[in-house]
């Protein structure tokens, strides 16, 4: 029980997103109306979908240098995590999108940025898809994982600032700060980005802890 | 220093005479891009000077784009396991890699001017400032080979290379396929050179993302 307070911890907060984002005050703009309440839900699902794949990272690099297989496990599972609420943040935009902007897939560079972002971990899914080694595969997924990573990060927050986007902060478009993203609603979108990496992580090892047990079993 | 020069020099020698005794696959990738041009002439009903700018620039870079995928493509599995293991005991993996960008990166040269000579030829040449043009066609060149080198070596360690080969290099090479059309199309419309100033340097900044990452990583590619 001790070591499972983070996920009581997770729930709680989220809960409290819940109910804060549906309920508590938010500022009256035009076009946004109340949908401005998406913003704790759908930017913080991004936010933690590069947190987590932040840590694919960071675990495809530590089994580079040490060769553990368990590392490549964490790592994979991480990047699995990640396109769900990569998945998930599309859902969520393409329904703001089509209230706010007028249609479910606007032409705008971020979309198609992450929609290129997610083929390329789809791509590095089919790439483990097709070693039967185990080590063999987990080397080459790392090295694809590395270079992947090092290019979705330009593809999702530099390329789209060049161009014009009508997602804030890009393309001259003043950022949050400027959109009157008051203090209290910092209090709900940063405790949303935590809750939801939590959540992520509980995930992520419940999954690790399958791919375990199966490979001991296969054994 | 010196000595790493010398052996990277026999390197590129070697991939040179490599390719020059298979003249088949040098020739069928001259062959490839020609007909390719061909092709797409012959599908826009064979009219000259008929294609808007926009559709001109972005089927040259498409056809570029799909042989530079096969071009590079080929660069580790013309050489069978044994003679690369060979290698890897007379030089440092980065040399190997570096070589092999380098070797690909006059590659892609000689394929671009070519094409994009054929392709003025047969469909006209609207580009207004040509200098600038040629200019983005050696820095394609450059990052095609650049970022396609590494993933040719990470799709030939797999059972399908050709398939794996597109479906890990298209979104790769997206975000600089998309500068250098911004580039060449403001080439192309003749605008004030200050203009591509910015997106220039966005296309060396992710060349130099990229080369470095492949000679990261390739010293962990090979060994498997």
């Amino acid at each position: 029980m001790k070591k499972n307070w983070w996920k009581a911890l997770a729930v709680l907060i989220y809960v409290y997103v819940i109910f804060q984002g549906m309920l508590g005050t938010v500022p009256r703009l035009p076009i946004l109306n109340e949908s401005i309440r998406n913003v704790y839900f759908h930017v913080s699902l991004w936010f933690s979908m590069i947190i987590l794949l932040v840590a694919s990272l960071v675990y495809a690099v530590r089994y580079l240098r040490k060769g553990r297989l368990d590392d490549d496990r964490i790592s994979v599972e991480f990047a699995n995590t990640a396109i769900l609420f990569g998945l998930l943040g599309c859902l969520t935009g393409s329904l703001w999108a089509n209230y706010t902007w007028g249609e479910p897939w606007p032409n705008d560079p971020k979309l198609n940025s992450v929609a290129v972002g997610m083929l390329l971990y789809f791509a590095y899914l089919i790439l483990r898809g097709s070693f039967d080694d185990e080590q063999r595969r987990a080397r080459i997924s790392s090295v694809y994982n590395i270079f992947a990573f090092a290019v979705f990060i330009p593809l999702i927050i530099i390329l789209p600032r060049l161009t014009d986007s009508l997602h804030p902060g890009n393309g001259g478009n003043p950022a949050f700060g400027q959109y009157q993203m008051t203090g209290p609603m910092r209090l709900v979108l940063y405790p949303g980005v935590i809750a939801l990496t939590l959540i992520g992580v509980w995930i992520t090892e419940l999954r690790v802890r399958m791919r375990r047990v199966k490979a001991v079993l296969e054994e | 220093m010196a000595e790493s020069v010398r052996q990277m020099s026999a390197l590129m020698r070697k991939e040179f005479l490599l390719e020059w005794r298979q003249r088949y696959a040098l020739n069928g990738m001259l062959l490839y891009i020609v007909g390719a041009v061909f092709v797409c002439y012959l599908s826009f009903n064979a009219r000259r000077g008929q294609l808007t700018p926009i559709v001109w620039n972005t089927l040259f870079w498409i056809i570029l784009l799909f042989t530079a995928i096969n071009a590079i493509a080929k660069s580790f599995v013309q050489e069978r396991a044994g003679r690369q293991l060979y290698y890897y005991t007379l030089a440092s993996p980065q040399q190997i890699i570096l070589s092999k960008i380098l070797y690909n990166t006059v590659l892609m040269l000689v394929l671009a001017f070519l094409g994009f000579s054929v392709y003025a030829f047969v469909l006209g040449n609207p580009v207004n400032d040509v200098p600038l043009y040629l200019l983005t066609l050696v820095l394609g060149a450059i990052g095609f080979a650049a970022s396609l080198t590494l993933v040719s070596g990470i799709a030939s360690k797999a059972e399908n290379p050709a398939t794996l080969m597109a479906v890990l290099s298209f979104p790769i090479i997206l975000p600089l396929l998309l500068m250098l059309l911004k580039v060449s199309k403001n080439a192309l419309d003749g605008l004030d050179r200050s203009v591509s100033w910015d997106e220039i340097g966005t296309i060396l900044a992710i060349d130099a993302i990229v080369l470095t990452l492949s000679w990261l990583l390739f010293p962990f590619l090979w060994r498997s």
